[in-house]
This record gives C-alpha cells, structure tokens and sequence, in this order.
C-alpha cells in the first residue's frame, strides 16, 4: 500500500472515531466561543479596536484550542495501546503522522470555518470582501498548526503531564504562524483589503520545513 | 581520577583567569563609548553570552541528530548538558539587556526582533528541560528529547526572520553590519576576547555537566543491579 493510500485509511479512521460522538468537535468550538466572548471584556470592542485586535484575538483563540485539541491524538491510542498495533502495520511510519495530521487539520479548520462568522458578527468586521483569501490563509495557517501540533502531539503522550507539557512546548513553536497569519488576516480586514504576499509566502515556508522535519524524523517519533 | 581531577583543578583555575582578565578589559582597556558612557561596557559581556549561548544550542543540535544516528547514550548527555549551559548564557544575556536599555532607551523591555526570538529560544529550552524531567524512561527521553531539540532549533531562525520583518528596534549589527557600522578596533579586540573566556567558560561548565550526567547513569546502573539482586 502506498504511503499516500495508508494516511488516508488512518485519516477515515480518525474521522469514524470523531464523527460517532463528535465530543472533541464540540468542545473546541466552544471552547473557541468562550474565548471571543472573554476577550471583549479586555479591550473595548467598538469596529476600530476591533479591527486592530481582532486578528490576534482569532488567532490566539485557534492556536489554544488547538494546543488543547490536538492532545487525544496520540494521547488516546494508549488506552489499549493501539499506536503499538498501528505500529505493525506495513506501510511506512510516515503514512501514521500524516492520517493524523490530515484529520487534525480536517477537525480544527472546521472549527474555524464555524468560528470565523461567528467572530465576524460579534466583533463586527467585515469578512466578506476577502473570503477566498482569508480562507487561503486559514488553510496555510492551520495546516502549520496541524503538522507541528500532531507531531508535539506524540512527543507530550510519552511524557508525564502530557495535557499540561503540549501547550508549554507547542506554542513557543508556533510563534512565528501566530505572526504570519495575524499580520496576513489583519491586513485583510483593512479597508480596502489586502494581503500581504511576503506574510504569506513566510506562511508556506513555515509549512514545508515542518512538514519535511516531521516527515524525516517520524521514524524516531513514534518508535515502540 | 586523581590525576583528573588535578586537570579540572588547572582549567577551572585558567578559566577564572581569563574571565577575570577578560572583565579587567571590560572595564579599563576598552575605550569609553561616545554616548552611552560607561553602561555600553555590558556589551562584551551581553554579546559574547549571546554568542556563546548559540554556539551551545548549536550543539544541542549536532548531539541530537547524532544521537538518532548512533543511539549512543553519550550524545544525549552532551545535549542535556549544552542545553542547561547554553539556557545559562541565554539567561545573562537576557538580563544584562534590560540593565543596558534602561539608561540608554529608557525602558526596560521593547518587544523588539531580538529581544523577543531569544526570549522564545529560550523558551523553547525550557521546554527542552522539562520534558527531560517529564519522560521517566531512558532510552525514551533520549530519543524523543532528541526530536524536540531538533524541531526547537529549526524553529529559532523562523522565529527570528519573523519578528525580523514585523518590528525591530534592536541596534543593527554592529560586525558586518555593512559601510558605515563598524566598532573601534580596541573594542573590538575585547569584544572577541570576552568571547573566547565565555566559550571556554561554557566548555569547563560543560565538562563538569557531562561528568555529572555521567555520574547519574552510573548511579541508575547500580540501583537497578542492586534491585535484581
């Protein structure tokens, strides 16, 4: 089976399991509405403020729940130790990442895709002119997440604490997507809007060295 | 172990030495900054941790992917122990700067490119150090440890190109910096001196760590022999 192949059974596989009790769906959104409604209490939310704090606020909501999601991943595979059982499968280590980045990925850009209205329509700004461009950067963007969160994912299930350790190890990580797609959404919440392209060109870069680095090292990651 | 023992003794003695003649140039053979006065002679020491601190995670970096090349035990000891040694430097750069910027900017802290990506390397060191502490089983905590060091380094220039094209207020490089930059020769010379002490410094540091990491598993070894018993 080629590699391409066995990421997408563990990608169905991963979405099966999510999809018959959606439990992990259903917390982040709202732990992402718990956020957005939080953080008016710490600015005043009038549409200047808002579109000057807004996009952080987006993102700093995304990256925490997503610090916070991404845990099961691994996390839940020990239970009846059944990363060891995928583990003997014969296909390529990579192929059991890249499910599971594929199905975090899948899982938190649909929380986005919920969140983002809801934002648009508490904070007031308009989302509307820039929607395809915003949704190519929530795409670049989450797809960082996704590649170094699940690959952090296995590293804090081996570790004690583990809920605590992947936020303290992930988001220093993630600092420079936090940037990079604040900066690309702030500009496209800018009237007129616009996208700066060395943001978003830093944002494919960003993505293309994790992907490789967990691609070269997943042997070792997730080694029995 | 006498005989090295009497070696550490002499290196320990040649690194205070040159720390000490390093700080005496500090402060009396390099020349006084124009504007700055006085407070610029943190410099040599503030750059030189800063430098040094990267040669050290530099080195975390070479031992972890020879650890997952050669899975020899010794790699990771040296990791640990440049990670501990590097965050040592890190930290004094990091608080050597704000004693510098409070007379010279006015302020303690400016979220500035190089404040802030060695702020999140340090971070991410710390990182490093707890999950050491979070993974009981040896040969694990080597092997994942090793992976996180190397996403953490690869990390560092990302981190720093990005606050790089967001916001700088940090004095552009002073070596290399292009026509018009440039330090007084005199400075200079202390400037590199006070690395080469901090280097050497970091080895002695990194030396004794070693030998401790050592010591440990030596230590483990023994209890578990003596619980099979």
């Amino acid at each position: 089976m080629s590699t391409l192949r066995a990421a997408l059974v563990i990608f169905e596989k991963e979405l099966r399991l999510e999809l018959r009790t959606r439990e992990l769906l259903n917390a982040t959104i709202i732990f992402v509405l718990l956020v957005l409604v939080l953080f008016s209490f710490s600015f005043d939310p009038t549409v200047e403020e808002s579109r000057r704090i807004g996009p952080g606020l987006l993102w700093m909501a995304f990256l925490f729940a997503a610090s916070l999601m991404l845990h099961p991943s691994f996390a839940r595979e020990q239970a009846n130790d059944t990363l060891a059982a995928l583990r003997l499968a014969p296909v390529e280590p990579f192929a059991i990442l890249f499910g599971k980045i594929l199905a975090n990925f899948a899982f938190l850009l649909a929380t986005e895709l919920v969140m983002v209205p809801v934002f648009a329509v508490l904070y007031n700004v308009a989302i509307l002119p820039a929607l395809g461009r915003l949704l190519a950067v929530m795409l670049l963007g989450t797809f960082g997440v996704s590649v170094a969160g699940t690959a952090f994912s296995a590293i804090s299930a081996q570790a004690r604490l583990r809920e605590l350790l992947l936020p303290l190890l992930l988001l220093p990580l993630l600092a420079p997507v936090l940037i990079a797609s604040v900066e690309c959404t702030a500009g496209l919440l800018a009237a007129p809007p616009e996208l700066p392209g060395e943001w978003l060109k830093f944002l494919i870069g960003f993505d293309v060295v994790f992907f490789a680095a967990s691609y070269l090292l997943c042997e070792y990651l997730l080694e029995e | 172990m006498s005989a090295r023992r009497g070696t550490s003794v002499v290196f320990t003695g040649l690194v205070g030495l040159l720390v000490a003649v390093a700080g005496y140039a500090a402060f009396f053979v390099a020349p006084e900054e124009r504007t700055m006065g006085a407070i610029q002679r943190i410099f040599y020491f503030h750059v030189s941790c800063a430098w040094t601190a990267m040669a050290a995670f530099f080195l975390v970096f070479l031992s972890n992917i020879a650890y997952l090349s050669t899975r020899r035990e010794k790699w990771d000891w040296l990791g640990v122990s440049a990670a501990e040694v590097g965050l040592a430097f890190c930290t004094v750069n990091l608080t050597t700067g704000p004693i510098w910027a409070k007379p010279v900017w006015g302020i303690w802290w400016t979220w500035d490119a190089r404040l802030t990506s060695t702020f999140v390397m340090w971070l991410l060191y710390v990182g490093y150090l707890l999950l050491r502490d979070l993974l009981p089983d040896a040969e694990r905590r080597a092997r994942i440890c090793a992976v996180f060091g190397i996403f953490a380094f690869l990390d560092v220039p990302l981190v720093y190109f990005s606050i790089r094209l967001w916001r700088t207020q940090h004095p552009q490089p002073v070596i290399g910096g292009g026509a018009g930059t440039g330090l007084d020769p005199a400075m200079r010379a202390v400037l590199y001196f006070c690395w080469l002490a901090m280097l050497v410094l970091m080895t002695l540091l990194l030396r004794q760590r070693y030998q401790l990491e050592a010591m440990r598993h030596e230590v483990a070894e023994l209890a578990a022999q003596k619980s099979a018993e």
